[in-house]
Protein backbone atom coordinates (compact mmCIF):
# COMPACT_ATOMS: atom_id res chain seq x y z
CA UNK A 1 0.00 0.00 0.00
CA UNK A 2 1.54 3.30 -1.27
CA UNK A 3 0.89 6.84 -0.02
CA UNK A 4 -1.13 7.26 -3.35
CA UNK A 5 -2.83 4.48 -2.40
CA UNK A 6 -4.22 5.91 1.30
CA UNK A 7 -4.85 9.44 -0.48
CA UNK A 8 -7.08 7.62 -3.29
CA UNK A 9 -8.25 5.91 -0.14
CA UNK A 10 -8.85 8.97 2.01
CA UNK A 11 -10.54 11.29 -1.07
CA UNK A 12 -12.45 7.98 -2.59
CA UNK A 13 -14.20 7.20 1.15
CA UNK A 14 -15.10 11.03 1.06
CA UNK A 15 -16.55 10.30 -2.28
CA UNK A 16 -18.63 7.67 -1.35
CA UNK A 17 -20.06 8.78 1.65
CA UNK A 18 -20.98 12.21 -0.23
CA UNK A 19 -22.73 10.13 -3.24
CA UNK A 20 -24.34 8.42 -0.93
CA UNK A 21 -25.73 11.31 0.69
CA UNK A 22 -26.60 13.38 -2.62
CA UNK A 23 -28.99 10.38 -3.30
CA UNK A 24 -30.50 9.93 -0.46
CA UNK A 25 -30.69 13.56 1.15
CA UNK A 26 -34.47 14.07 1.72
CA UNK A 27 -33.86 17.84 1.64
CA UNK A 28 -33.54 18.70 -1.96
CA UNK A 29 -30.87 21.83 -1.22
CA UNK A 30 -29.00 19.45 0.79
CA UNK A 31 -28.33 16.82 -2.17
CA UNK A 32 -27.37 19.53 -4.52
CA UNK A 33 -25.07 20.49 -1.60
CA UNK A 34 -23.80 16.99 -1.27
CA UNK A 35 -23.24 16.53 -4.98
CA UNK A 36 -20.96 20.15 -4.93
CA UNK A 37 -18.98 17.60 -2.26
CA UNK A 38 -19.14 14.54 -4.44
CA UNK A 39 -17.79 16.32 -8.09
CA UNK A 40 -15.41 18.52 -6.27
CA UNK A 41 -13.67 15.14 -4.28
CA UNK A 42 -13.72 13.42 -7.86
CA UNK A 43 -11.92 16.32 -9.20
CA UNK A 44 -9.27 15.56 -5.73
CA UNK A 45 -9.46 11.75 -7.06
CA UNK A 46 -8.38 12.73 -10.83
CA UNK A 47 -5.59 14.92 -8.72
CA UNK A 48 -4.00 11.57 -7.22
CA UNK A 49 -4.11 9.75 -10.56
CA UNK A 50 -2.07 12.36 -11.97
CA UNK A 51 -4.58 13.78 -14.41
CA UNK A 52 -4.70 17.57 -13.32
CA UNK A 53 -5.86 19.04 -16.26
CA UNK A 54 -8.92 16.98 -16.06
CA UNK A 55 -9.53 17.68 -12.23
CA UNK A 56 -9.01 21.53 -13.34
CA UNK A 57 -11.90 21.01 -15.83
CA UNK A 58 -14.33 18.69 -13.63
CA UNK A 59 -13.70 21.62 -11.15
CA UNK A 60 -14.75 24.78 -13.60
CA UNK A 61 -17.48 22.91 -15.69
CA UNK A 62 -19.08 20.53 -12.88
CA UNK A 63 -18.18 22.79 -9.35
CA UNK A 64 -18.57 26.04 -11.32
CA UNK A 65 -21.22 25.63 -13.91
CA UNK A 66 -23.73 22.27 -13.74
CA UNK A 67 -24.42 22.57 -9.92
CA UNK A 68 -25.24 26.48 -10.30
CA UNK A 69 -27.51 25.69 -12.72
CA UNK A 70 -28.96 23.07 -10.70
CA UNK A 71 -29.28 25.03 -8.09
CA UNK A 72 -31.12 27.62 -9.84
CA UNK A 73 -33.70 25.20 -11.18
CA UNK A 74 -34.47 23.89 -7.54
CA UNK A 75 -34.73 27.60 -6.65
CA UNK A 76 -37.47 28.02 -9.46
CA UNK A 77 -39.26 24.79 -9.02
CA UNK A 78 -40.78 24.23 -5.53
CA UNK A 79 -39.93 21.51 -4.14
CA UNK A 80 -41.05 21.30 -0.38
CA UNK A 81 -43.80 22.31 1.06
CA UNK A 82 -47.90 21.75 1.90
CA UNK A 83 -49.41 19.79 -0.88
CA UNK A 84 -46.04 19.19 -2.53
CA UNK A 85 -45.12 15.45 -3.68
CA UNK A 86 -42.48 13.95 -1.64
CA UNK A 87 -38.88 13.83 -3.46
CA UNK A 88 -38.90 10.12 -3.22
CA UNK A 89 -40.75 6.90 -4.51
CA UNK A 90 -43.11 4.99 -1.78
CA UNK A 91 -40.61 2.68 0.53
CA UNK A 92 -40.85 -0.68 -1.20
CA UNK A 93 -39.95 0.68 -4.20
CA UNK A 94 -36.79 2.60 -2.60
CA UNK A 95 -35.95 -0.70 -1.09
CA UNK A 96 -35.99 -2.30 -4.69
CA UNK A 97 -33.72 0.18 -6.24
CA UNK A 98 -31.29 -0.04 -3.14
CA UNK A 99 -31.36 -3.84 -4.37
CA UNK A 100 -30.68 -3.51 -8.06
CA UNK A 101 -27.98 -0.26 -7.63
CA UNK A 102 -26.40 -3.11 -4.97
CA UNK A 103 -26.37 -5.64 -7.50
CA UNK A 104 -25.40 -3.36 -10.34
CA UNK A 105 -22.06 -2.06 -7.55
CA UNK A 106 -21.51 -5.69 -6.94
CA UNK A 107 -21.69 -6.65 -10.81
CA UNK A 108 -19.50 -3.52 -11.49
CA UNK A 109 -17.04 -3.79 -8.90
CA UNK A 110 -16.37 -7.25 -9.75
CA UNK A 111 -15.79 -7.33 -13.68
CA UNK A 112 -13.71 -4.36 -13.68
CA UNK A 113 -11.44 -5.64 -10.62
CA UNK A 114 -11.45 -8.88 -12.14
CA UNK A 115 -10.00 -7.32 -15.24
CA UNK A 116 -7.69 -4.97 -13.85
CA UNK A 117 -6.25 -6.75 -10.80
CA UNK A 118 -5.22 -5.76 -7.47
CA UNK A 119 -1.54 -5.66 -8.19
CA UNK A 120 0.76 -2.39 -7.83
CA UNK A 121 1.14 -0.62 -10.98
CA UNK A 122 2.48 2.54 -12.02
CA UNK A 123 0.92 5.70 -12.60
CA UNK A 124 2.14 7.20 -15.72
CA UNK A 125 -1.10 8.55 -16.93
CA UNK A 126 -0.86 11.52 -20.55
CA UNK A 127 0.99 14.78 -20.02
CA UNK A 128 -0.61 17.88 -19.89
CA UNK A 129 1.23 19.27 -23.35
CA UNK A 130 0.45 15.65 -24.80
CA UNK A 131 -3.34 16.25 -23.93
CA UNK A 132 -3.47 19.64 -25.96
CA UNK A 133 -1.61 18.13 -28.86
CA UNK A 134 -3.69 15.46 -29.46
CA UNK A 135 -7.03 17.15 -28.15
CA UNK A 136 -6.06 20.00 -31.66
CA UNK A 137 -4.78 16.53 -33.68
CA UNK A 138 -6.09 13.32 -33.37
CA UNK A 139 -9.37 14.60 -31.57
CA UNK A 140 -10.04 17.79 -33.39
CA UNK A 141 -13.37 16.81 -35.40
CA UNK A 142 -14.98 15.78 -32.25
CA UNK A 143 -13.54 18.36 -29.73
CA UNK A 144 -14.78 21.24 -32.86
CA UNK A 145 -18.36 19.33 -33.32
CA UNK A 146 -18.88 19.27 -29.59
CA UNK A 147 -18.43 23.27 -29.51
CA UNK A 148 -21.21 23.21 -32.21
CA UNK A 149 -23.10 20.68 -29.79
CA UNK A 150 -22.65 22.85 -26.56
CA UNK A 151 -23.95 26.22 -28.74
CA UNK A 152 -27.00 24.34 -29.99
CA UNK A 153 -27.59 23.06 -26.36
CA UNK A 154 -27.45 26.49 -24.50
CA UNK A 155 -29.20 27.89 -26.89
CA UNK A 156 -32.17 25.50 -27.10
CA UNK A 157 -32.16 25.68 -23.31
CA UNK A 158 -33.03 29.50 -23.45
CA UNK A 159 -35.56 28.67 -26.40
CA UNK A 160 -36.79 25.72 -24.02
CA UNK A 161 -37.15 27.72 -21.24
CA UNK A 162 -38.57 30.58 -22.46
CA UNK A 163 -41.72 28.43 -23.63
CA UNK A 164 -40.81 28.42 -27.26
CA UNK A 165 -43.53 26.74 -29.47
CA UNK A 166 -46.29 28.20 -27.40
CA UNK A 167 -48.19 30.72 -29.73
CA UNK A 168 -50.46 33.25 -28.95
CA UNK A 169 -53.89 31.87 -28.92
CA UNK A 170 -52.66 28.62 -26.58
CA UNK A 171 -51.56 31.90 -23.79
CA UNK A 172 -54.98 32.02 -22.46
CA UNK A 173 -54.45 28.81 -21.75
CA UNK A 174 -51.44 28.74 -20.25
CA UNK A 175 -52.13 31.43 -17.90
CA UNK A 176 -55.04 29.28 -16.38
CA UNK A 177 -52.58 26.72 -15.74
CA UNK A 178 -50.47 28.65 -14.46
CA UNK A 179 -53.76 30.28 -12.21
CA UNK A 180 -54.74 26.28 -11.46
CA UNK A 181 -50.87 25.82 -10.31
CA UNK A 182 -50.62 28.94 -8.27
CA UNK A 183 -53.79 27.63 -6.17
CA UNK A 184 -52.33 24.18 -5.55
CA UNK B 1 -1.04 2.33 -6.80
CA UNK B 2 -3.30 -0.33 -7.22
CA UNK B 3 -5.87 -0.31 -10.06
CA UNK B 4 -8.61 -1.65 -8.30
CA UNK B 5 -9.39 1.31 -6.37
CA UNK B 6 -10.24 3.60 -8.73
CA UNK B 7 -12.54 1.47 -10.86
CA UNK B 8 -14.24 0.04 -7.64
CA UNK B 9 -14.82 4.35 -6.90
CA UNK B 10 -16.17 4.62 -10.25
CA UNK B 11 -18.79 0.83 -9.67
CA UNK B 12 -20.25 2.74 -6.48
CA UNK B 13 -20.84 5.75 -8.06
CA UNK B 14 -22.59 4.34 -10.86
CA UNK B 15 -24.25 2.27 -8.18
CA UNK B 16 -25.40 5.25 -6.39
CA UNK B 17 -26.34 7.34 -9.04
CA UNK B 18 -28.27 4.44 -10.36
CA UNK B 19 -30.43 4.27 -7.05
CA UNK B 20 -31.07 8.31 -7.32
CA UNK B 21 -32.86 7.26 -10.92
CA UNK B 22 -34.62 4.53 -10.18
CA UNK B 23 -35.58 6.07 -6.56
CA UNK B 24 -36.20 10.08 -6.87
CA UNK B 25 -39.69 11.67 -7.90
CA UNK B 26 -37.76 15.15 -7.85
CA UNK B 27 -36.92 15.35 -11.79
CA UNK B 28 -34.01 18.10 -10.25
CA UNK B 29 -32.88 14.92 -8.25
CA UNK B 30 -33.28 12.29 -10.88
CA UNK B 31 -30.73 14.14 -12.95
CA UNK B 32 -28.22 14.49 -9.81
CA UNK B 33 -27.83 10.90 -10.19
CA UNK B 34 -27.07 11.06 -13.97
CA UNK B 35 -24.17 13.69 -13.25
CA UNK B 36 -23.23 10.35 -10.93
CA UNK B 37 -23.21 7.89 -13.22
CA UNK B 38 -21.32 9.79 -15.70
CA UNK B 39 -18.54 10.69 -13.61
CA UNK B 40 -18.27 6.96 -12.47
CA UNK B 41 -17.60 6.89 -16.26
CA UNK B 42 -14.87 9.99 -16.25
CA UNK B 43 -13.65 7.52 -13.08
CA UNK B 44 -12.85 4.86 -15.24
CA UNK B 45 -11.46 6.82 -18.16
CA UNK B 46 -9.22 8.40 -16.24
CA UNK B 47 -8.45 5.10 -14.58
CA UNK B 48 -7.60 3.48 -18.03
CA UNK B 49 -5.42 6.73 -18.76
CA UNK B 50 -3.21 6.33 -16.04
CA UNK B 51 -2.59 3.15 -15.65
CA UNK B 52 -2.39 2.33 -19.69
CA UNK B 53 -1.86 5.34 -21.17
CA UNK B 54 -1.70 5.19 -25.22
CA UNK B 55 -0.28 7.85 -27.58
CA UNK B 56 -3.50 9.25 -28.73
CA UNK B 57 -4.31 10.22 -24.96
CA UNK B 58 -8.05 9.03 -25.14
CA UNK B 59 -8.42 8.72 -21.66
CA UNK B 60 -8.03 11.93 -20.42
CA UNK B 61 -9.43 13.52 -23.74
CA UNK B 62 -12.62 11.53 -23.60
CA UNK B 63 -13.14 12.43 -19.98
CA UNK B 64 -13.10 15.85 -20.94
CA UNK B 65 -15.89 15.13 -23.90
CA UNK B 66 -18.01 13.25 -21.34
CA UNK B 67 -17.85 16.25 -19.21
CA UNK B 68 -18.97 18.88 -22.02
CA UNK B 69 -21.51 16.86 -22.98
CA UNK B 70 -22.53 16.44 -19.66
CA UNK B 71 -22.92 19.97 -19.39
CA UNK B 72 -24.87 20.51 -22.58
CA UNK B 73 -27.52 17.85 -21.56
CA UNK B 74 -27.65 19.12 -17.78
CA UNK B 75 -28.32 22.23 -19.20
CA UNK B 76 -31.18 21.25 -21.52
CA UNK B 77 -32.16 18.88 -18.99
CA UNK B 78 -32.78 21.65 -16.46
CA UNK B 79 -34.66 23.58 -18.56
CA UNK B 80 -36.85 21.24 -19.76
CA UNK B 81 -37.90 20.59 -16.10
CA UNK B 82 -37.91 24.89 -16.06
CA UNK B 83 -40.79 24.64 -18.63
CA UNK B 84 -42.58 21.46 -17.25
CA UNK B 85 -43.02 23.30 -14.42
CA UNK B 86 -44.27 26.64 -15.54
CA UNK B 87 -46.98 24.47 -17.83
CA UNK B 88 -47.61 22.10 -14.22
CA UNK B 89 -46.90 23.40 -11.30
CA UNK B 90 -44.12 20.87 -10.42
CA UNK B 91 -41.85 18.46 -11.52
CA UNK B 92 -43.18 15.35 -9.73
CA UNK B 93 -42.05 12.23 -12.12
CA UNK B 94 -44.74 9.66 -10.68
CA UNK B 95 -47.76 11.88 -10.30
CA UNK B 96 -50.48 9.48 -10.71
CA UNK B 97 -49.13 7.73 -7.32
CA UNK B 98 -50.84 8.26 -4.04
CA UNK B 99 -48.90 10.79 -1.59
CA UNK B 100 -48.32 8.52 1.46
Amino acid sequence: MTLRDGAFLAIGGLTCLSAVLAVTSRRVLHAALWLVVTLGSVAGCYLVLGAELVALVQLLVYVGGVVVVLLFALMLTRAEGPGVAPVNTSRRRRALAAVVSAALTALLGWALVSLVGWEQRAVGGSSNADIGTQIFDTWVWPFELLALLLLLALVAAIAVARGAGVTEDTGADRTSDDADADAR
Amino acid sequence: MTPALPVLLASVLVGAGCYAVLARRHAVLMVIGVELILAGAGMVLIAADAFEPDRYASGAVLTMFVITIAAAEVVLALAVFVALYRARGHVDLQPDEAIE
